[in-house]
Parts: C-alpha cells; sequence; structure tokens
C-alpha cells in the first residue's frame, strides 16, 4: 500500500482493481496474518490475542474463586503439585502460587486483555474507518506493536514454571527485588517492558493517524468520539508508558546489577517506586475504560436514533479526564505516610475526576432522551454499562477520601470498586462494542437471542460475584489473600456462585461466536439502520481490504 | 473481671440485633446452596437497603456501651489478675492459667473473651463496617454511613431512575419519532455544577477527618513500634524499658507439632490469634510508628480505623485512642509474600492500671513520672526521643494509689475517650 502509493501509475492500477470489494486481491495466508500491513487484519489479530487472553485471565480467576469458595487452603497444594511435576512441595510454595495467580490474572487483564481489545482491537479496525483513511499512518509499526505482544505475553505465561512471580500486578519493591529471587519476576519485567513498547508504538501511531489522515472536512471537531476517545488514550499511552518503563528498569537493575534505588540500605526508597507506578498506573485506568466510553456513545447514539447529546461536552470530558488522570495518582498510597496536606491534595483532586465522568453519564442518559430507542444486544450491554459504571464510580468517590480510605485500602472493597469499573465497566463495554461491530467485521449477524441471553447471565453473575466484595471490604477482608478468617466465609461462597453464574455467560457468548462466524446470517452494510452514522457503515460488511482509495468528503 | 462479664450480654444483644437484621434483610438460609442464585436479581438493592438500616443502627449503639465501659469498673479485677499486686514481676514469671497469654500478659478471662460480642473482628455476613473504638474511628464511620454511603447509594438510584424512565418512555414502540435535540447549554452546565457542589459538600467533612487523624499525639502518648517481618510481626515499647514482643499467628490444632501450641478459641478466631498480644492502654493516645525489617507490609486494626504502611527505611507515625477494653484483630495489608495472609494483628486493650502491671511483668518500667514531657512531637526516625508520660500518675488519678505512689502525682491530661492535646496539624 505504501510502496504503490509512491507511484501514480501503479496506484492507478491498484485502485482499479478495487471497485469490485470482493474482487480485491489479499495476500497469502502467511503474508497476510504474519506480516500483515493492514489495519482490520492487524485489528482481528488482537482481537483473537485478547480472546486467548481472556480465556486464561478468566480461568486463572476462576481457579482464584474456587480457592476462595470456602475458609481454609484446598486446592493450592494440588495445583501447585501439578505445575512442578507432582513432587512434593511446600505450603509456602502452594501459598506463593496464590500470589502468581492474582499477579497473572491482574496483568494478563490489564496488559493483555482489555488493552489489546479496546486499542489494538477496536482501534485498529474504526479508527481509520471512521476518520475516512485508508489505512494507519505507519502500517508496518502497527505490525510491530501486535507482534511484540506475543513474545511479551509468552514471557509472562512461561514464568509460572520458573517459580512464578508472586508480587502483584504492581510489582511494588522491596518485595519484587531482594523479595523474590529467581528468574520470574525478571521476566514478567521484560514482558512489562515489551507490552509497554508495543502500547507505545501503537500510540505513536494513533496520534499520527488522527492528527494527519483525517478525512478532507472531517474537522477534530467532527470526529466520531470513538476516535478522540483513541487520541485521548494514545496521549495517556505516550506519556504514562515511559515511566513505567523507566520504574521498572530500575527494578530490573536493582535485581541484577546491583543498583538500590527502592533499597533503603544503599539510600533508595521503596516508596519511589509506588509514586512511579502510580504515575503510569492511574492514567492506565483511563487508558483502559476511555476507549470504552467512545464505544457506547456511539452505541446509545445508534440505537437512540440521535446525535450524541453535547458532543463537545463528551469529548472534551474525556480531554478532562485525560489531564486529570495525570494528577491523582498518589490515591493509591493513601496509607504509604503521607503528610496530611498531601493527603489533602490527592483527596480533592481525585474528586474532581467525578466531575467529567458525570458529564458523560449524564450525556448518554441524555442522548437516549427523546430517542427513538431499541434494544438489541449492544444495546443492553451500554445500558448495562452506564449503571455498572455509575456504580463502580460512585465507590471510587467513597475511596476518594483520604481519611475514609485508611479503612477500605487493600481490603475489598477496592477489589469490588475496580472490578465494577472494569470488570463491569470495561469489559461491558468491550462485549457492546463486539456485538454493535461483530456483523461490521465478519459480514454476519450474531444471534440476537444468545446475545441477550449473555447478557442477562453475565450480568447477574458479575453482580453476584463482585457486589458482595463491598460486604468483605467493610468488614475488613484484606486482598491477595489465598485463606480467610472463617468470619468472610457466606460473602465468600456468594461471590463463587457469582462467578459460575458469569462462567456460564462467557459459555454463551462462545457457542454464538462459533455459531454465527459458521452460520449466521449474511450482515448488510448496516444493520441498526438510520441511527448508525459514522463512516464504517457505509462500507460492506466486511469492509473491503483497502478502503477509501477515493477519501469520503464530509460537509 | 466484672466489668466484661456485666457487659458482655448489652453487647452481645446489640450484636444479635444486628446480625438478624441482615438475616431478616436479604431472607433466610443464608448458607444456603441457592442462596446466591436467588440474591442474584434483587442483590445490588437490597444490600444497600440492608446495609442502610443496619448502619443507621451502629452508631447510635456505640456509645451507649463504651458509657459502660468506664476503666474503673475493672479496677477489683485488676489486683487478682494482674501479676501480683506490689512487686514488680519479670517476663518470664508463669503464666497462672493456660489462659493467660504465653508472655504472662494478664489476658483476659477466657469466659469473657469467648462470651465477647464480636466487635474488633468481623462477622460474617453482615454489610457494614466494623464497629469503632476511636474517636476517629468514629467519625470517620459518621462520615461514611451518614454522609458518602446514602449519598451514592442515591446518585446510583436516581441514573438507575433515569434509565429505566427513558428506557420505558422512549423505546421505540412508544416514540418513533425521535427528537433531534443535541445540545442544551443551560442543563449540561447543570449537571457540570451539580457534582461540583455535592464533591465540595463531601470535601469538607473529609477534609477535617484528615485533619482530625493527622492530630499528633499528645505529649505522654504511650509509643508503640510495630514492625514488620516476613511473617510476623514484632512490637517495642520504646518508652517502657524497651519491652519488645513477637506475635506468631497461632495455628491450628491439627497443624501444630507435639508440644507447640495451637490456638484455643481463647485466643481469637482462626487466622487472627497470635500467641502474644498488643497491650495497650484504653483511654490514653498511642503514638503508633510502623516500619518493616524486610518488605513493605502494613498494620491495619478496623476497628481502630487504622491502616499504616510498614515500609523498610521508613517510620510512619499516626494516633489514636482506644475507648473500650477489648479485644482486636487486624490482618496484613500489604502483599508480602507467600504467607501475607498469616500474619495477622491482636491487640488486647486493658485500663491503664492494668497496662501498666502488663509492662512490669514483661520486665519493663513505666516512664519516671515528674519527666519532662517531650512537647516536640518527633520526626519520623526519632522514635527513641519519643514522648514520655507520666503513666503512673495517671493511673493513680483513675485507680488510686499503687506500688508507685511515692512519686508525685500529676493530674491526669486524659479524658476519656478524647486526644487532649496537640492541637494543629502533623507536618510529618
Amino acid at each position: 500500500m505504501t510502496d504503490t502509493a509512491l507511484h501514480p501509475s501503479a496506484f492507478q492500477a491498484h485502485d482499479h482493481g478495487h471497485h469490485d470489494a470482493h474482487a480485491d486481491h489479499k495476500p497469502g495466508f502467511f503474508a497476510r496474518w504474519f506480516m500483515s500491513t493492514n489495519h482490520k487484519d492487524i485489528g482481528t489479530l488482537y482481537l483473537i490475542f485478547a480472546i486467548c487472553a481472556g480465556i486464561i485471565g478468566g480461568a486463572i480467576s476462576g481457579l482464584m474463586r474456587a480457592e476462595l469458595m470456602h475458609p481454609g487452603i484446598q486446592y493450592l497444594p494440588k495445583w501447585v503439585a501439578m505445575l512442578h511435576g507432582g513432587t512434593e512441595q511446600s505450603f509456602d510454595q502452594a501459598l506463593h502460587l496464590w500470589n502468581v495467580l492474582v499477579t497473572a490474572h491482574g496483568l494478563i487483564m490489564v496488559f493483555f486483555m482489555v488493552m489489546p481489545a479496546m486499542i489494538g482491537g477496536f482501534g485498529n479496525w474504526f479508527v481509520p474507518i471512521m476518520i475516512g483513511a485508508p489505512d494507519m499512518a505507519f502500517p508496518r509499526m502497527n505490525n510491530i506493536s501486535f507482534w511484540l505482544l506475543v513474545p511479551a505475553f509468552t514471557l509472562l505465561l512461561a514464568s509460572p514454571f520458573f517459580g512464578g512471580a508472586g508480587t502483584g500486578w504492581t510489582v511494588y519493591a522491596p518485595l519484587s527485588t531482594y523479595g523474590e529471587p529467581g528468574p520470574s519476576v525478571d521476566m514478567a519485567i521484560l514482558s512489562l517492558h515489551l507490552a509497554g513498547v508495543s502500547s507505545i508504538l501503537g500510540a505513536i501511531n494513533f496520534i499520527t493517524t488522527i492528527f494527519n489522515m483525517r478525512a478532507p472536512g472531517m474537522t477534530l471537531h467532527k470526529m466520531p468520539l470513538f476516535a478522540w476517545s483513541v487520541l485521548v488514550t494514545a496521549f495517556l499511552l505516550l506519556l504514562a508508558l515511559p515511566v513505567l518503563a523507566a520504574a521498572i528498569t530500575m527494578l530490573l537493575t536493582d535485581r541484577n546489577f546491583g543498583t538500590t534505588f527502592y533499597d533503603p540500605a544503599g539510600g533508595g526508597d521503596p516508596v519511589l517506586y509506588q509514586h512511579l507506578f502510580w504515575f503510569f498506573g492511574h492514567p492506565e485506568v483511563y487508558i483502559m475504560i476511555l476507549p470504552g466510553f467512545g464505544i457506547i456513545s456511539h452505541i446509545v447514539a445508534t440505537f437512540s436514533r440521535k446525535p450524541v447529546f453535547g458532543y463537545l461536552g463528551m469529548a472534551y470530558a474525556m480531554v478532562a479526564i485525560g489531564v486529570v488522570g495525570f494528577v491523582v495518582w498518589a490515591h493509591h498510597m493513601f496509607t504509604t505516610g503521607m503528610s496530611v496536606n498531601v493527603k489533602m491534595y490527592f483527596t480533592a483532586a481525585t474528586m474532581v475526576i467525578a466531575v467529567p465522568t458525570g458529564i458523560k453519564i449524564f450525556s448518554w442518559i441524555a442522548t437516549m432522551w427523546g430517542g427513538s430507542l431499541r434494544f438489541p444486544t449492544p444495546m443492553v450491554w451500554a445500558i448495562g454499562f452506564i449503571f455498572m459504571f455509575t456504580v463502580g464510580g460512585v465507590t471510587g468517590v467513597v475511596l476518594a477520601n483520604g481519611g475514609v480510605d485508611d479503612y477500605m485500602q487493600d481490603t475489598y472493597y477496592v477489589v469490588a470498586h475496580f472490578h465494577y469499573v472494569l470488570s463491569l465497566g470495561a469489559v461491558f463495554s468491550l462485549f457492546a462494542g463486539f456485538y454493535y461491530w461483530f456483523p461490521k467485521m465478519t459480514g454476519r449477524m450474531y444471534s440476537e437471542l444468545l446475545g441477550q441471553l449473555h447478557f442477562w447471565v453475565f450480568f447477574v453473575g458479575v453482580n453476584v460475584m463482585f457486589f458482595p466484595m463491598h460486604f468483605l471490604g467493610l468488614q475488613g477482608m484484606p486482598r491477595r489473600y489465598p485463606d480467610y478468617p472463617d468470619a468472610f466465609a457466606h460473602w465468600n461462597q456468594v461471590a463463587t456462585v457469582g462467578y459460575m453464574i458469569m462462567a456460564s455467560g462467557m459459555v454463551i457468548f462462545f457457542v454464538n461466536v462459533v455459531w454465527s462466524m459458521l452460520g449466521g446470517k449474511k450482515a448488510p452494510d448496516n444493520p441498526w439502520g438510520a441511527g448508525a452514522t459514522t463512516l464504517e457503515w457505509t462500507l460492506s460488511s466486511p469492509p473491503p481490504f483497502h478502503q477509501f482509495e477515493t477519501l469520503p468528503k464530509i460537509d | 473481671m466484672p466489668g466484661p462479664l456485666t457487659r458482655a450480654p448489652e453487647r452481645g444483644l446489640e450484636h444479635n440485633m444486628l446480625t438478624t437484621g441482615f438475616k431478616a434483610g436479604f431472607g433466610a438460609g443464608r448458607r444456603g446452596a441457592l442462596t446466591g442464585l436467588m440474591l442474584a436479581a434483587g442483590l445490588a438493592l437490597a444490600g444497600v437497603a440492608g446495609g442502610a438500616s443496619a448502619q443507621a443502627a451502629a452508631p447510635s449503639a456505640g456509645p451507649a456501651t463504651s458509657a459502660t465501659a468506664a476503666p474503673s469498673g475493672l479496677r477489683p479485677a485488676d489486683a487478682n489478675q494482674g501479676p501480683a499486686g506490689g512487686t514488680v514481676q519479670k517476663a518470664d514469671a508463669a503464666p497462672a492459667a493456660p489462659a493467660l497469654a504465653m508472655d504472662g500478659a494478664p489476658a483476659m478471662d477466657a469466659r469473657v473473651v469467648s462470651t465477647i460480642p464480636k466487635i474488633g473482628q468481623p462477622v460474617d455476613g453482615v454489610m457494614h463496617i466494623q464497629p469503632q473504638v476511636t474517636k476517629n474511628g468514629l467519625r470517620a464511620h459518621w462520615f461514611h454511613d451518614r454522609i458518602l454511603f446514602p449519598l451514592i447509594t442515591i446518585i446510583s438510584l436516581f441514573v438507575l431512575a433515569l434509565l429505566v424512565f427513558v428506557v420505558i418512555r422512549f423505546r421505540a414502540s412508544r416514540n418513533p419519532t425521535p427528537s433531534k435535540t443535541s445540545h442544551n447549554t443551560v442543563i449540561e452546565v447543570v449537571w457540570t455544577l451539580a457534582p461540583v457542589l455535592i464533591l465540595v459538600a463531601i470535601a469538607v467533612p473529609s477534609i477535617g477527618l484528615l485533619q482530625a487523624q493527622f492530630r499528633p499525639a499528645p505529649a505522654g502518648a504511650v509509643t508503640l513500634k510495630a514492625i514488620g517481618n516476613q511473617w510476623f510481626w514484632s512490637y517495642q515499647y520504646p518508652d517502657h524499658g524497651g519491652i519488645e514482643i513477637t506475635a506468631n499467628m497461632l495455628k491450628e490444632g491439627s497443624q501444630v507439632a507435639a508440644g507447640e501450641r495451637a490456638r484455643s478459641d481463647a485466643d481469637g478466631p482462626r487466622l487472627l490469634a497470635t500467641d502474644n498480644r498488643v497491650v495497650l492502654p484504653v483511654g490514653v493516645p498511642i503514638r503508633l510508628i510502623t516500619t518493616a525489617n524486610d518488605v513493605i507490609h502494613s498494620w491495619a486494626v478496623p476497628a481502630f480505623w487504622i491502616k499504616l504502611d510498614a515500609i523498610p527505611g521508613r517510620l510512619n507515625e499516626t494516633s489514636f485512642t482506644i475507648d473500650k477494653p477489648g479485644l482486636y484483630f487486624g490482618q496484613c495489608s500489604e502483599l508480602c509474600g507467600a504467607r501475607h495472609a498469616f500474619m495477622p494483628i491482636a491487640v488486647e486493650a486493658v485500663p491503664p492500671a492494668q497496662f501498666a502491671a502488663w509492662v512490669r511483668a514483661k520486665g519493663g518500667s513505666m516512664p519516671a513520672a515528674g519527666k519532662p514531657s517531650d512537647k516536640v512531637i518527633p520526626q519520623p526516625g526519632a522514635d527513641g526521643s519519643a514522648a514520655v508520660m507520666d503513666e503512673a500518675a495517671m493511673s493513680n488519678a483513675l485507680t488510686g494509689p499503687t506500688e508507685n505512689g511515692t512519686d508525685t502525682p500529676t493530674p491526669s491530661p486524659q479524658g476519656a475517650t478524647g486526644n487532649p492535646g496537640g492541637v494543629g496539624e502533623a507536618g510529618r
């Protein structure tokens, strides 16, 4: 594509062949999928990757919920024996396996499920189409972005066989420095490095594409909100990830080369790591949710048959969330012994984020207000998202209070909070987007019945799983515990039942995907009717291998 | 110990009222296999409602019981319970009864411990915050239960109601022609400013709570230094003759080797009981200093509203005053390796005289009377210079002359529950 563009004559010939979308030539299988430069193919690769990672990360959470169903250590010794070849293992190794599972679940879901699906998957697929561009600005860099994830994930998945990184996804020093010998933590750190490089390259690509390749007439203020959300996300990635890279590089040198950045014995400070990590880590949570905001805006508008209410407010609310997201990081560290003034500042700053978030929630509802609402699967996921994200958001306001957080910090209340905004927020938006764009991406309709069933089973499951965690947290149950006092038994049991419900919902999802890919109805170009106004619905389903040889004009 | 024994039924009643209230709130048979399914649809709403009613009950019950928990009520018992009256006993004095803690602490009687209502430890199946026994804890508890929790419930229900309304009112079959409205400056300003005002309203008590929490311990506070280790806590009382104790989790009977001490019900719940408890006086400000020897740990006792990370190379400091005698449990709250879940915290809060007796039994000494107090709040790292208090004089004031009666008695600086001195910011 890039080559042909340099030669007008070649471009002409190329263009000619593309008038019939179904006849456009595609490279052979290996070249198409392993050396891909096509944003849609790379997006598909990202989505497949994210689904695989999601299965693994979800299975790990199943192991954890099984262990937590009853007080006492039930399965960990058996699992550690399986992992290390059936020999007798010490009790501490079984407990260490718990920390490995906690760590793996967090890292996989954040770096290998949500981010690849949101940004790599839907971002790659639909940002170029929505802005009327033929492809991403740097197609080969796009390819390396994806393929860096594969070794990154491999490193992470291999680490349990070398002992396992049991540091939590935050990799706090000094547990991650002199607290955990062996290569596992190094492997996890390198995995984060690679995933970080992948994301930075992707962010550069998106920023360049969005700033330079919008179709004629598409000003930034006419750009669809999903493209806006990915633009803001890309800036967050670009600014936050280098800080993570620096932090974990210092971890590596502390571990291997005798530096003492985080070791008080050499003049370092463990809290420095936490500041660096959360300077990345807090924007990271917005990186995970902002593209979801964009997806939800499109779906709500489409199925209300109304334009998004308060478009500019929606776009700049995301910008505001991105900016403020960089100055609130230490609310993750309220118990580390900060001074009162620092704690007051981070309390106040954190609360500010509720304002733009409220604008988004109310604008979605206002978009529906006066609309002509239909409720196919993507819309029920979107409405579910709005409510569940609200619930997760308001517990965030509780946690924002530094004085209150002394009680909640590192309890299941926090676990409930961030699963409401991620597992019921980000994941709901992923499913909403998946159903919304499934006909466009595959050319086939999903089963509406199975989609609705998936939503309701999943919705009930995650609520039964995560809502009782608020109660556990209020009673003081700490996070990352493989065994708990018997007084936490009841709600833990309920939560595990919730996991089972949720998991059966996922079975419905996979049945739906397979059934629809094989035997779903052919999808029309625009299955959603008059409300779907963005450019992807002007293309065929699935879109031609290369779209917009003639750039669309936006009036 | 007549005091605790007479108190126990009252608190037990309170506890029963609360828990039965919860049970009634979300249906019977809470351990039933089908409970989760049954809860599924209405869980959110039922939970919110149950939590609200219960939490409304908790704070009002708190002060009532604290009124009956006057330390002086325990005085007659102290003479019998504490390691025999006038003579100072060393730490290795043999425990008089198996119910006593291993370190010879005047542990609470086994009967008392087993009948103490579930305060200071989690209770199964409930949906609320643990009852608080510190002033700041009560304040924070009030802030959560009376301001934050109702507010977030109202906001969530408001959003839910709006969603339900638009879904019903504007469904395609009822409203086939959509409006084209995409802007309304007034309402956009309103829903920007309204949250701002709500947040300002939250911020005022929130900042006030932070100020209260950071009020430094007054001169005369008892200093407790908690040191995290993989995987146990060790404690120092630098002002009391350098008492040091080590608290390991007590294992279950099936897990211990022959001759090793196993947990009994008198020690506390599984995973919460420790072989040696931290003993602290009631009604006296405690200065807590945390640090760690290896990785980061976190010293947390929910009933005190205290959680403070123990970080190697750092000394963190906070303070609190325990209002009620009792047994309070907490757990390490920062991931610290394999046995992170197995390094609990057990605090036994006793009347000051009993604390003084315990200090002597441990071979420590109460800070000398009349010794000038350190009015300057020590910087982290200066724990050795921590303020000392006229503990003996204070116990005199409360319990009458003791073996330290030759010292000049000075009036107790302590209120019953207060944190009387040290206004201003900690500025740590």
